[in-house]
């Protein structure tokens, strides 16, 4: 019995010195880029680490706003955001509910047909795509970014339908005996009822929105359109050398700050948007 | 449709109940493709139409420009040449052959003692999970400083304690090896659904285990692994399906514009999507990173089928098996 016992505190203790050792793992990196960014350049470079600045360079966060224009990024990274959320929302909810609820024929074969482009590798899409939005003349636009997630996707259809599905039919046939159309049905009682699904599809659509590279790397050329990822991309290539090293470790800072804030707040339905979906690897 | 009056015939409740379903047939046809043309047009045209697109111009020459020119299969046959295109497959299936084994092993042991029901473990999951929500350009920014041999954290104690400290991202040796390691930093994401799955085991099949004298490893064995084999198998075409087609991180460590003409020292970091990524963006070579395309797809479509039919082998499903 105490053999047991000790066995069993060990094997808790080993637990929990692995899973605490991986989570520093996984914090210093935030640490360091938030204590980095606080420094002045030639702090960054000195070995050992100074892990706490000293000074401590509140200035950085001021003087980077003069030196990028980070404000106008975020500006354009929130207009994307917005309209392509707004978009995938509506486009894929509306799917989602007539996959889910609505019978007629060829619905079957539609929803296999839309489910089965989950895994398509974004890679043989990517080039067509590109050279529809030339022919629009779209390039130089948002209209790349925002227009697709009017058109649903698979995944937040799929995700969304199945929610759909765990509605009781009563609510739906009262409103229907009482006359209600379908649009009205759908505004009305679904979209109000689902609002957990909606919001697992919100904060994955915000998530992607604002941390997406490729798309924005195709289509914005312009320095007054970048987002913010292209914009912390230019300023470590093009814009500094190493005694910008502080303004790249701000604005990297201020990128990934509403992102954690956004996960805190909404954690719930990150982890089932993960769980549900499973697909962002 | 139960809803007609208690009071009326028999005849009358079933003509007006069929003219209620007609209706409502109709009615369900009608808004059901309404509310899908929105999906059904992305389908069209941001799915499957730009495959069969592709698909059309990895035998063409098209430089936007001018129309696209029939010229066979000479992409395909220019490809088994061009050394660039051969080193980015080197590059991408080291990556591959590291990353997912360690990625998924990792994930799935994390996941294993996550799943113990320790104290703090929502902390954990938390701090496990937070690196997986940072946007690739920031990550990437992280740790082109964070791996600096010179002055970075990783190199730190390394050094401190006298072990060799890799030049990681500026040894070609050690680049890939970089990637993976940024890559291992986001597991969070294959450890939450992990988790999930491991959690979701019903206790009775545990405890019936027991009665039968089953010790720790035998439990795992016998119980958590084949119950949760199809979210390993799940897992696992994700994972090799995404490792195929890394760019982000490579693209803002190594490249700095599109048509930047290497990738790293010795082009070690010249992953697949970034030669194909220059071909087509820097270059304007559609037709030839159309090519490129669609060899990674069908590699991917080849791995998938073969995976699939594996699966027959080692995925348990609860549905089918008669024991349960």
């Amino acid at each position: 019995m105490t053999a047991y016992r000790i066995r069993h505190t060990a094997s808790r203790f080993l637990i929990h010195l692995t899973l605490a050792g991986g989570s520093a793992f996984m914090l210093v990196p935030f640490f360091w880029l938030l204590s980095s960014s606080l420094k002045a350049p030639h702090e960054i470079f000195v070995f050992p680490p100074k892990w706490i600045p000293d000074p401590v360079r509140w200035s950085n966060y001021r003087e980077v706003f003069e030196v990028v224009s980070v404000l106008r990024y975020a500006a354009n990274t929130m207009i994307v955001t917005i309209f392509s959320t707004l978009g995938v929302i509506l486009s894929s909810s509306m799917a989602g509910y007539s996959f889910a609820r609505l019978r007629f024929k060829g619905r079957d074969i539609m929803f296999g047909l839309i489910l089965s482009t989950v895994m398509l590798p974004y890679v043989v899409t990517m080039i067509p795509v590109y050279i529809l939005f030339t022919r629009l003349g779209w390039i130089g636009t948002y209209l790349p970014l925002i227009v697709p997630d009017w058109f649903g996707g698979p995944i937040t259809i799929f995700l969304l339908r199945q929610f759909f599905r765990t509605i009781p039919l009563e609510l739906e046939d009262a409103a229907r005996i009482d006359g209600a159309s379908r649009p009205r049905i759908f505004a009305q009682i679904i979209l109000p009822l689902a609002r957990p699904a909606l919001t697992v599809v919100l904060v994955l659509s915000l998530l992607h929105n604002w941390n997406d590279f490729l798309a924005p790397l195709i289509y914005l050329h312009k320095r007054d359109m970048f987002t913010l990822a292209l914009g912390l991309n230019a300023l470590q290539h093009f814009e500094s050398g190493l005694d910008w090293t502080h303004y790249v470790m701000v604005m990297a800072t201020l990128m990934v700050l509403p992102v954690i804030i956004i996960y805190f707040l909404a954690q719930r339905a990150f982890v089932e948007g993960i769980v549900l979906t499973g697909l962002k690897g | 449709m139960q809803s007609s009056p208690a009071q009326s015939t028999p005849a009358a409740q079933t003509e007006r109940g069929l003219r209620f379903f007609h209706r409502l047939s109709f009615e369900e046809t009608l808004f059901g493709w309404l509310f899908i043309v929105p999906a059904v047009l992305g389908l069209l045209f941001f799915r499957l139409g730009p495959v069969f697109a592709s698909f059309y111009l990895s035998f063409t020459k098209y430089e936007i420009i001018t129309a696209p020119q029939w010229i066979g299969f000479a992409n395909y046959t220019k490809l088994l040449k061009d050394a660039l295109w051969l080193r980015s497959i080197e590059v991408t299936l080291w990556y591959v052959s590291l990353f997912v084994p360690l990625s998924l092993t990792f994930a799935y042991a994390v996941a294993l003692l996550m799943s113990r029901n320790v104290r703090g473990i929502t902390s954990y999951r938390t701090l496990w999970y937070l690196p997986s929500v940072v946007p690739v350009v920031a990550s990437a920014t992280i740790w082109r400083w964070g791996l600096n041999p010179e002055f970075g954290p990783i190199n730190y104690p390394l050094k401190v304690l006298g072990l060799p400290a890799p030049r990681w991202l500026t040894d070609p040796d050690w680049i890939v090896p970089s990637i993976v390691f940024i890559g291992l930093w986001g597991l969070g994401n294959s450890v939450l659904i992990f988790l999930a799955s491991i959690t979701s085991v019903p206790r009775t099949f545990y405890e019936a285990a027991e009665v039968d004298g089953a010790n720790g490893w035998a439990r795992f064995r016998h119980v958590t692994l084949p119950l949760t084999s199809s979210i390993i198998f799940y897992q696992l075409i994700v994972t090799v399906i995404n490792s195929f087609q890394v760019f982000g991180v490579a693209y803002v460590l190594f490249v700095s514009n599109p048509s930047a003409s290497s990738a790293g020292p010795d082009n070690a970091a010249l992953f697949y999507v970034l030669y194909m990524f220059r071909n087509a963006f820097g270059y304007f070579r559609n037709g030839y990173a159309s090519a490129m395309a669609w060899i990674l797809f069908l590699v991917v479509m080849l791995l998938t089928i073969i995976l699939f039919y594996s699966q027959r082998r080692w995925v348990y499903y609860e549905t089918e098996g008669g024991g349960s």
